[in-house]
C-alpha cells in the first residue's frame, strides 16, 4: 500500500528531525559559549579548551603599544562561595593602568581549615565586553588550586588591557569566585 | 478551623467592599521615578500606552460597530467579500511604522541604562538566600541586610507596620546625585535587584558578576524587593536605599568603619544573660525562617532545634554547623556572613532555649578560635 | 482503515485499547479538562493565600509549589492536551480522512499522558513535596529539590515523548491522508494552524528534553552544565529553556487561531476574510517564535547589541498578530452575527487577546521591561494570552463541537452564562494585576506589602468567581451528553467545513469512502 509506505518515511523523516533537535539542545552549549566569545550574549570566558580560564595563550606582549593617553581603573573583586571555607582577597582592590600597559597584582588567598582542599576560581567581569579586551598572561585561575591545611599563598595575575578597548569604557571589574573542587569531580 | 477560616473570609470580603469604595485612589503607574533612567522608562511607558490607546480605539470601535449593527436579529444582510489585497497592505505596514517610531526612543533608553562608565562609586552587592549583602569595597566595610519586619506581623499576632514587609535592619546609603554603579553577584541561587523608583533591575547570578548604575537626584528612602524566584523566603528579601546628602553620606561611612573595626575586636566576654538577649534577636532574623521562631523546625527539610542533639551535645558541634554549614542541605556556612559574637550570641542563645539543657555559655574568643 | 468494523472491546478495555481517533480526542480532552480542574485548585489556593497581606493559610515553601505545579500543569496537563484532544477529534473529520494515519501510535501518546500526571500529582506526598522553584524550572534553585525535582524531570520527558509522538501523527495525517481535492490552501485554518504547530512542537520539545536531561546528570553524574563552580553557567539553562519556552507559548495559542477561524465565520455567516494571509501569518509567527526567546531575560544581563536584536525582533511579531486580529474584524465585518456561546467566546477571546498583544508590546520594549519583568504585570499579561487567548478558545471550540461530538444540542443559557461569569471573573481577576505589576509587586511572592492589598483582594474575589464558574462548563457537557434537542448533520447556518457532512453524533468510523472536495 502506498500510503503506508509513504507514513513510514515521513514518520523516519520526522523521527530524525527529532533526534537533530536533541542534538541541537546539546550543540547550543558550545554555539552559546562562542556566542558570548563573540561578545553577542554575554562575555565570561574565552578558552575554549579550558573552560575555566580566560586566557589567550598567544598574547604577545612585546610590541604592544602602549596607550599613554587614557587611563583604566581596573577593580579587583573576589568571593568565596559561601561553602567554600577560603579567605580571599585581592591584595590591591584597585589599579590604575594605561591600555597595552602589563600589570601584575596579587590576590591572597587562605586555607583556614585543618585539610587539604582544592578549589578553583572563576572569572567574570563587569562590563561583560571587556572581557575581550583583558587578556591574561598568567593567571591562578587557568588551574585548580590545592591547599595544604592551613596554608597560604599569593596568587598571581598578570594581565594586559589592549589599547583598542572602546573609549567609553573607564573602569573594569574582575571578579573571580572560589569554588571548592570536591574530591570526586577531580578525579 | 473551618469556621475560622469562613470567618477569615468572610472579613475579608467586608473590607474588600469598604476600601474599594473607601480608597478613591490606588497606584496604578509606576512610582514617581527619582533617576534619569527612571524618567526616561516611566515616559517611554506613557507614550507606548497612548499609542496602545489610540490602536485599541480604533480596534474596539470598529469591533462594537459591527457587533451592534452587523447581526441577523437587526436584518443584516452578509456581504460576501473574502480578502483585499489593499487592505491587507495597509494594515501590515501601518504597524510597522508605528512599531519603529517606538523602538526608536527605547533604544536611546536601552544604551544609557547599559552605560556604566565613569561612576563615582562602587558598591558590590551580593544575594543570600534570602538576604542582601551590600560591600563597600573601596571604603573596607561590608554589611548584611535582612527583613526586619517582626514575625508576629507576618502571622497576624500583631497589627501591621507602614513599610511592612519593605523595611531591613541595615539599608544600602548612597549620595545623591552620585553615579553609583552596582556590581551584582549571588552566592546560592539566582536573585534579582530590583528598585522601582530607579528604574533598576539586574539579576544577581552566582559565580558571574553583572553591574548596572543609578543616580539618585532627591535624598529619601527608596524600597524594592528581591525580584526573581530564589526559593522559600523570596517574598521576604527587601531591598532598602537610603540617598543622603554628601555630607551626611560621609558622616554615615565614618561611622560605618568604625563599626567594623569594633566588631573585628572580639573583645571581653560577655554575661549569659546579654548574649541570650542578643542571640534571639540575631535569631530571628537569620534562623527563624527556616528553623521556626521556636526552635520546632520544618522536618524534615529543616531539622528542629528545640531538643537537638546537637544543639544539647558539645559547644564545638554546633559551632561547626553554624560556621561551616551543611553540605547536601539548606544550611549555610555562617562564617563569612556574621561576626565572631554574633555567632556567639545565637548559639548561646539557641542552647539555652525552648526546653534545651546545654547551659552552657560559648563566647566570641571561642568562635575565633574556631576560625584558626 | 486497517482495522475491523464495529468488534471493538467494550468498557473500559475499549478505551486502553482503542485506536480510534474520536476515542482517544474524548480520552484527551477528559483528560486535560481533570488536570484542568487540579491546576485550578492549585491556582485558587495561591489567590486564598494572597487574599490579604500576612501569611495565613500555608508556609511560604507551600505557595511556592503551588505556583509551580499550577504553571506546569496548566501548561503541560491541560492546554497542550485539550488542543491534541481537539486536533484528534476534528482533523480527520475536516480533511476527510477516515482516521489519524497511525492509529496505534495515537493510543500510545495519549496512555502516556496519565503517567507522567502520576508522576507529578503524586510528588505531593513524597518526602518535601513537589517541586517549588517556578515551572520554568530554572538551576541553580532546582538543584535544591527533592526527590520530586528527578519525578518533574522524567514527567517532562514522558509528555514531551507524548507530544512529540502527537505531532508525528498530525503531519502524517495531514500530508497523507487528505481527501481528493483536499489541497493544502483548501484545508480549514484549524488543520493548517496545526500543522505549522506540530512542526513547532517537533523543533522545540526535544530541546527541552535536552536541558532538562542536562540537569538530571547536573543532579546526579557530576556534569556541570549549569554550575559555575564546575566551568559552566546557570543562565545558560535559560537561553535554551527559552528556545523551547517562546514556541512553547505559540504551541498554545496557534490551534486556538485555528479555532476561532473556523467559528466567527460561521456565526457571521461570512467566508473568512483573507484566508491566504492568515496562513502565511501564522507560518511566519511560528518562524519568529524560534529567534525571540531571549526577551524573558532581558535582565539576566545581556550586552546592548543582544538587548536590541530581540527587542526588535520580538516587536516584529506584533506585524502577523495585528493581521490576524485584524482579519478576524473583517471577517466580522458587514456579516450578519448571531451571538450563541461559541460565538461570544470567540469574541471573548478576540477582545481579550488583543489586550494581552498590546501588553505585549510594552514588555517587548527593552527598558520598560527592565522594571516589569518578573513583576504581576507579566502575570497579567501571559494570562491574557493563555487564559483569555487558548483557554477561551478551547470553550469556544467545545461549544461549536458538542452538538457534532454528541448529536445534542447543549443548553444555550448555561453556556451564555457560563461565558459573562468567566468574562467577569476573568477580568477582575487579571485586569488589577497590571496596577500591581506597574506599582512594584514581584511575581511568585507568597505575602506583599500593604500598598497592594486593594487590588489583590479584587483579584482573589475575581478568582474564586472565574473558578467557580467553570463546574457549569462540567455540568452543561454532562447534560449535553446525557440528551438535549437533537442537532442534526449541520446545527450552524454558516458553517461549511467536512464535518458538517455526517451525522451527529459523528459514527464511530466516518469517511470509508473518502469525499470528494470541489
Amino acid at each position: 500500500m502506498s500510503t503506508a509506505k509513504s507514513n513510514k518515511v515521513l514518520v523516519f523523516k520526522l523521527g530524525l528531525a527529532v533526534f537533530v533537535m536533541l542534538g541541537f539542545s546539546y550543540a547550543l552549549i558550545p554555539l552559546y559559549k562562542s556566542a558570548c566569545d563573540a561578545g553577542w550574549l554575554e562575555v565570561n570566558r574565552i578558552d575554549e579548551n579550558n573552560p575555566y580560564a580566560n586566557v589567550n595563550h598567544n598574547v604577545n606582549t612585546s610590541n604592544t603599544q602602549v596607550d599613554k593617553s587614557r587611563w583604566v581603573t581596573v577593580e579587583f573583586v573576589a568571593t568565596a562561595n559561601d561553602k567554600m571555607p577560603w579567605k580571599f582577597e585581592a591584595q590591591e582592590k584597585s589599579v590604575k593602568i594605561h591600555p597595552g600597559e602589563m600589570t601584575n597584582v596579587l590576590y591572597n588567598v587562605v586555607n583556614p581549615t585543618g585539610k587539604e582542599m582544592t578549589g578553583m576560581a572563576v572569572p567574570s567581569y563587569s562590563p561583560a565586553l571587556a572581557a575581550t579586551y583583558f587578556q591574561k598572561v598568567e593567571c591562578f585561575c587557568f588551574t585548580q588550586q590545592k591547599l595544604g591545611p592551613h596554608e597560604s599563598r599569593g596568587m598571581p595575575v598578570v594581565f594586559v588591557v589592549t589599547p583598542d578597548l572602546p573609549k567609553d569604557v573607564s573602569t573594569i571589574s574582575l571578579s573571580y569566585t572560589f569554588f571548592e573542587v570536591k574530591p570526586k569531580s577531580a578525579s | 478551623m473551618m469556621s475560622s477560616l469562613i470567618k477569615k473570609i468572610g472579613g475579608g470580603l467586608v473590607m474588600a467592599m469598604i476600601s474599594l469604595f473607601a480608597h478613591a485612589e490606588h497606584q496604578i503607574n509606576f512610582p514617581a521615578p527619582v533617576t534619569e533612567i527612571g524618567r526616561q522608562v516611566y515616559d517611554l511607558h506613557i507614550i507606548t500606552m497612548w499609542i496602545i490607546v489610540g490602536i485599541a480605539v480604533v480596534v474596539y470601535g470598529a469591533m462594537f460597530w459591527s457587533l451592534l449593527k452587523h447581526r441577523k436579529s437587526v436584518g443584516y444582510k452578509p456581504a460576501t467579500f473574502s480578502h483585499s489585497t489593499a487592505l491587507e497592505i495597509i494594515w501590515t505596514t501601518i504597524p510597522f511604522i508605528i512599531l519603529i517610531a517606538m523602538a526608536y526612543p527605547a533604544t536611546k533608553s536601552v544604551i544609557a541604562m547599559k552605560d556604566t562608565s565613569n561612576a563615582d562609586m562602587t558598591v558590590k552587592v551580593t544575594g543570600y538566600q534570602w538576604k542582601w549583602e551590600y560591600d563597600y569595597q573601596q571604603d573596607g566595610f561590608k554589611f548584611m541586610s535582612v527583613l526586619s519586619t517582626p514575625r508576629d506581623q507576618i502571622e497576624g499576632k500583631e497589627a501591621k507596620g507602614a513599610d511592612y514587609l519593605l523595611e531591613v535592619d541595615n539599608p544600602m546609603v548612597v549620595p545623591v546625585n552620585k553615579k553609583v554603579r552596582v556590581l551584582l553577584t549571588a552566592n546560592d541561587v539566582i536573585h534579582a535587584w530590583w528598585m522601582p523608583e530607579f528604574g533598576v533591575k539586574q539579576d544577581a547570578i552566582p559565580g558571574f558578576i553583572r553591574d548596572t548604575w543609578f543616580k539618585v537626584e532627591k535624598p529619601g528612602t527608596y524600597r524594592g524587593q528581591c525580584a526573581e524566584l530564589c526559593g522559600k523566603d523570596h517574598g521576604f528579601m527587601p531591598i532598602v536605599v537610603v540617598a543622603k546628602e554628601q555630607a551626611d553620606y560621609d558622616k554615615w561611612v565614618a561611622e560605618q568603619k568604625a563599626k567594623a573595626a569594633a566588631a573585628a575586636d572580639t573583645g571581653k566576654d560577655r554575661s549569659k544573660e546579654e548574649l541570650v538577649a542578643a542571640g534571639e534577636k540575631i535569631y530571628a532574623a537569620n534562623c527563624a525562617g527556616c528553623h521556626q521562631p521556636h526552635g520546632e523546625g520544618m522536618p524534615p527539610v529543616f531539622p528542629a532545634l528545640a531538643g537537638s542533639k546537637i544543639v544539647n551535645g558539645p559547644a564545638a558541634g554546633q559551632i561547626d554547623i553554624v560556621m561551616n554549614g551543611k553540605p547536601g542541605t539548606a544550611m549555610p556556612a555562617f562564617a563569612k556572613q556574621m561576626s565572631d559574637g554574633d555567632v556567639a550570641a545565637v548559639i548561646t542563645f539557641t542552647r539555652n532555649s525552648w526546653g534545651n539543657k546545654a547551659g552552657d555559655v560559648v563566647q566570641a574568643s571561642e568562635i575565633k578560635a574556631s576560625r584558626k | 482503515m486497517e482495522h475491523g468494523h464495529d468488534h471493538h472491546p467494550s468498557g473500559i478495555m475499549r478505551w486502553v485499547t482503542t485506536t480510534n481517533h474520536k476515542d482517544i480526542g474524548s480520552l484527551y480532552l477528559w483528560f486535560s479538562l481533570c488536570m484542568f480542574f487540579f491546576a485550578g485548585t492549585l491556582a485558587l489556593g495561591i489567590r486564598l493565600e494572597l487574599f490579604q497581606p500576612g501569611m495565613q493559610f500555608m508556609q511560604p515553601q507551600t505557595f511556592n509549589q503551588l505556583t509551580t505545579l499550577h504553571g506546569l500543569i496548566m501548561v503541560f496537563g491541560a492546554i497542550m492536551p485539550a488542543f491534541v484532544g481537539f486536533a484528534n477529534w476534528q482533523i480527520p473529520l475536516m480533511i476527510g480522512a477516515p482516521d489519524m494515519a497511525l492509529p496505534r501510535l495515537n493510543n500510545w501518546s495519549f496512555w502516556l499522558l496519565p503517567v507522567a500526571a502520576t508522576l507529578l500529582v503524586t510528588s505531593f506526598f513524597v518526602p518535601g513535596g513537589p517541586i517549588a522553584g517556578g515551572w520554568t524550572l530554572y538551576p541553580p534553585l532546582y538543584m535544591q529539590n527533592g526527590i520530586s525535582g528527578d519525578m518533574t524531570i522524567f514527567a517532562v520527558h514522558i509528555l514531551g515523548m507524548s507530544s512529540i509522538l502527537g505531532s508525528i501523527n498530525i503531519i502524517v495525517t495531514i500530508m497523507n491522508m487528505r481527501a481528493p481535492g483536499m489541497t493544502y490552501m483548501k484545508m480549514p485554518l484549524f488543520v493548517w494552524t496545526w500543522f505549522i504547530t506540530a512542526y513547532l512542537l517537533i523543533a522545540v520539545m526535544p530541546v527541552l528534553a535536552g536541558a532538562v536531561t542536562m540537569m538530571l546528570t547536573d543532579r546526579h553524574f557530576d556534569t556541570h552544565f549549569f554550575d559555575a563552580s564546575g566551568g559552566g553557567d546557570p543562565v545558560m539553562f535559560q537561553h535554551i529553556f527559552w528556545f523551547f519556552g517562546h514556541p512553547e507559548v505559540y504551541i498554545m495559542i496557534l490551534p486556538a487561531f485555528g479555532i476561532v477561524s473556523s467559528i466567527i465565520p460561521t456565526f457571521a455567516r461570512k467566508p473568512l476574510f483573507g484566508y491566504t494571509s492568515m496562513v502565511y501569518a501564522t507560518a511566519s509567527i511560528a518562524i519568529l517564535s524560534m529567534v525571540v526567546w531571549a526577551h524573558h531575560m532581558y535582565t539576566v544581563g545581556m550586552p546592548v547589541t543582544a538587548q536590541l536584536y530581540f527587542m526588535y525582533a520580538t516587536m516584529l511579531i506584533a506585524v502577523p498578530t495585528g493581521v490576524k486580529v485584524f482579519n478576524w474584524l473583517a471577517t466580522m465585518w458587514q456579516g450578519a452575527m448571531t451571538f450563541e456561546t461559541p460565538m461570544l467566546f470567540s469574541i471573548g477571546f478576540v477582545a481579550l487577546f488583543t489586550l494581552g498583544g498590546f501588553t505585549g508590546i510594552v514588555l517587548a520594549m527593552v527598558p520598560v521591561d527592565v522594571q516589569l519583568q518578573d513583576s504581576y504585570y507579566v502575570v497579567a499579561h501571559f494570562h491574557y494570552v493563555l487564559v483569555s487567548g487558548s483557554l477561551f478558545t478551547l470553550f469556544a471550540g467545545a461549544y461549536y463541537w458538542l452538538p457534532k461530538w454528541t448529536g445534542h444540542m447543549y443548553d444555550e443559557k448555561l453556556g451564555k452564562l457560563h461565558f459573562w461569569l468567566s468574562m467577569i471573573g476573568f477580568n477582575l481577576t487579571f485586569f488589577p494585576q497590571h496596577f500591581l505589576g506597574l506599582a512594584g509587586m514581584p511575581r511568585r511572592i507568597p505575602d506583599y506589602a500593604l500598598q497592594f492589598a486593594d487590588f489583590n483582594r479584587m483579584s482573589s474575589i475575581g478568582a474564586f468567581i472565574f473558578g467557580t464558574t467553570q463546574l457549569i462548563f462540567v455540568y452543561v457537557v454532562i447534560k449535553c451528553i446525557r440528551g438535549g434537542a437533537p442537532a442534526g448533520d449541520k446545527p450552524w447556518e454558516g458553517a461549511d467545513t467536512l464535518e458538517w457532512t455526517v451525522p451527529s453524533p459523528a459514527p464511530y468510523h466516518t469517511f470509508e469512502t473518502p469525499p470528494v472536495v470541489k
